[in-house]
């Protein structure tokens, strides 16, 4: 790309540059402030990791290798309830998830689609339950878990994280719903689909990267959520990992070695999950389907 | 007929025509028009069904449990609760608004609020504006750049609290590897969470750490969504680059940036973890924001006042509805509307 600039530049009829095309110092300019930002950006994220490599005793020594070992990592899943942590994690994160998408699709759809009475208070209700702090249900909810008898149980949880999911997911895929062109409703509907053959047949699939992304971002909501998995959740073996990761670092003192770990092992399912999310976080694939 | 009545409805979307016919429904209709309303949008009533249930019954329900709370003296002590085998009945009281009149009239939450408001705005317009600069730096052409994405969305990617853990490890003040840089450099170690000027500066610096990769990755799908033909005609036009920038970049974004600085003020506004994970609110109450503040108390002082904590969690939804609603308005009279 450099070089075609610099040879149109050489050329005594000045060719106007290509579009997208830099100046050198242009490209430099770019490059170095995107280092800094990823760097600014992967810094924490690998500091744990190299970390927690270390033995406990050198964790806060500035090396970035020292005696590489994973002894923290054995130590963490001998000594702690890291695995029921991690367990209790996996099952509420997973369900609260697939239940709010499963729910939240079919509104997403209807409120891109269809003007119909009842819209409007919707549209809003979503919104605005997205504002409701913690601290307005937590009270009532922690006494409706606790006399129904599902406080410290990962049930709870999943219905409690389902007030977060649920307005979010529908909300999320109304914007992914709004972005498939309305001639696939139409041309489903001149084919003799229904309302929910349409959506069943032609717009689901199509939605795939919304709904990827939108599971991907509620999972890793409820993943690490930490108001109410604090409050509900107690006794160690009950924990979640947001919970359990607060064992480790607490006003008296700090053991950087089991934390680092557990934070690596919780940050794996984490971007795993986010990397099969990934591939289609911005895709052009309804334009595609329009234009082909 | 359902297929009539989608491809009717689809067409009349922003027709007054069809706004004027909702309108009318508000008002109970008779029967037949019930009925009429009923074969016309019930495939819409059905799929939003059980969203409509979702919401009335996990978060409806305690939600007026929670403003009814807000209006008794209720905490640890007189509540329903079951010592061993022995059920204590609820005894406490209907106060009317005397929680209220002790909020608003005390200096605890209206300085816990100014603190929330600092908070807030600082980190939305930061995190947009890094996010902004990001995306458009993404959106060219040129080696390497998925690399640089997954790169830069990686603070995404890890869950929100192992991040805040890290960033407690790097902001230890005896040993935290940013005073250690600092002190290799001769420079004095900075009491990043001691301090209550510098724990603000740090809680702040998290959060927007935290909040750019979604950012990005919003205005990067708007940028996309730009059609490139603009840009090559503004280019025939002889635009430069800013005018590019402020006449098709910052309309074409204008959909995607008004709802994703809607949600993250509003996410901002209640974003927990960060404040409770790093500081608890501390040194002092000097970074505590409205909703660790009501978190703590009901959980965390004893007798744990149910009451208050709920009162804080009612003026919190309060201010935040009318902040959307006045967001809303403001963006209607520039012409955007549902």
């Amino acid at each position: 790309m450099t070089t075609v600039t610099e040879t149109t530049g050489r050329n005594t009829v000045r060719k106007p540059r290509q579009r997208g095309d830099r100046s050198p110092l242009a490209s430099a300019g770019l490059h170095l402030t995107l280092v800094i930002a990823s760097v600014i950006a992967v810094f924490p994220v690998l500091w744990v990791l190299l970390t927690s490599l270390k033995p406990a005793k050198y964790a806060t020594t500035t090396d970035f290798f020292r005696d590489t070992t994973f002894v923290n990592y054995t130590n963490l899943i001998r000594d702690t309830e890291f695995l029921s942590w991690f367990g209790n994690s996996v099952i509420i994160a997973g369900l609260s998830t697939v239940i709010g998408v499963f729910v939240s699709a079919t509104t997403g759809y209807a409120v891109s689609r269809f003007r119909f009475p009842g819209k409007r208070g919707l549209m809003w209700t979503l919104l605005i339950t997205q504002m409701f702090p913690v601290a307005v249900l937590i009270v009532p909810i922690y006494n409706i878990m606790s006399s129904i008898g599902l406080l410290n149980q990962p049930a709870g949880l999943v219905i409690t994280y389902l007030t977060i999911s649920v307005p979010f997911c529908a909300w999320m895929m109304k914007g992914f719903f709004d972005t498939i062109p309305r001639e696939i409703d139409e041309s489903g509907q001149v084919d003799g689909l229904t309302p929910f053959g349409t959506f069943w047949r032609l717009i689901l699939p199509l939605a795939k990267p919304g709904l990827a992304v939108t599971a991907f971002y509620s999972f890793i909501t409820a993943w690490g959520e930490v108001a109410y998995a604090s409050a509900f959740m107690v006794g160690d073996e009950n924990l979640t990992l947001a919970g359990g990761l607060q064992k480790f670092v607490n006003q008296y003192g700090a053991q950087w070695g089991p934390m680092t770990a557990a934070s690596v092992l919780i940050a794996i399912p984490a971007a795993l999950v986010f990397l099969f999310a990934q591939r289609h976080l911005v895709t052009g694939m309804s334009a595609g389907a329009v234009k082909g | 007929m359902a297929v009539h009545t989608s491809q009717s409805v689809a067409k009349a979307a922003g027709d007054d025509v069809a706004r004027g016919r909702s309108r009318g429904t508000g008002n109970p209709p008779p029967p037949s028009r019930l009925r009429r309303a009923l074969s016309v949008h019930w495939y819409a009533w059905t799929m939003v069904a059980p969203v409509v249930l979702v919401i009335g019954v996990i978060i409806g329900y305690p939600l007026v449990r929670g403003v009814w709370l807000s209006l008794t003296d209720a905490d640890e002590r007189n509540v329903a609760r079951s010592i061993g085998v022995n059920q204590m009945p609820a005894t406490y009281e209907f106060v009317g608004a005397d929680n209220y009149v002790d909020a608003l009239t005390g200096t605890q939450f209206l300085g816990t609020l100014g603190w929330t408001l600092v908070w807030t705005v600082s980190c939305v317009s930061i995190t947009f504006c890094l996010g902004m600069v990001l995306a458009n730096m993404l959106n060219r052409r040129f080696a390497g750049r998925s690399a640089y994405r997954m790169a830069l969305i990686l603070p995404w990617a890890i869950p929100g609290f192992v991040s805040v853990f890290a960033w407690r490890f790097l902001y230890n003040e005896d040993r935290g590897l940013l005073n250690k840089i600092l002190g290799g450099a001769g420079v004095d170690g900075v009491p990043w969470l001691n301090d209550p000027t510098w724990a603000k500066f740090s809680v702040i610096a998290v959060n927007v750490w935290l909040g750019v990769p979604f950012m990005m990755v919003a205005l990067l799908g708007g940028l996309q969504s730009i059609p490139s033909e603009q840009y090559e005609a503004a280019e025939m036009d002889g635009a430069t680059p800013w005018q590019r920038f402020r006449h098709i970049t910052l309309p074409g974004l204008r959909p995607v940036s008004t709802t994703v600085i809607l949600l993250s003020t509003i996410w901002t506004f209640n974003m927990f973890p960060v404040i409770f994970l790093l500081t608890r609110g501390g040194p002092g109450e000097a970074t505590q924001i409205l909703v660790t503040q009501a978190y703590k108390f009901s959980f965390e002082i004893s007798p744990r006042d149910f009451a208050q904590s709920s009162t804080w969690g009612v003026l919190i939804l309060v201010l935040l509805m009318l902040f959307a609603v006045v967001y809303r308005r403001v963006l209607r009279t520039q012409g955007d509307n549902w």
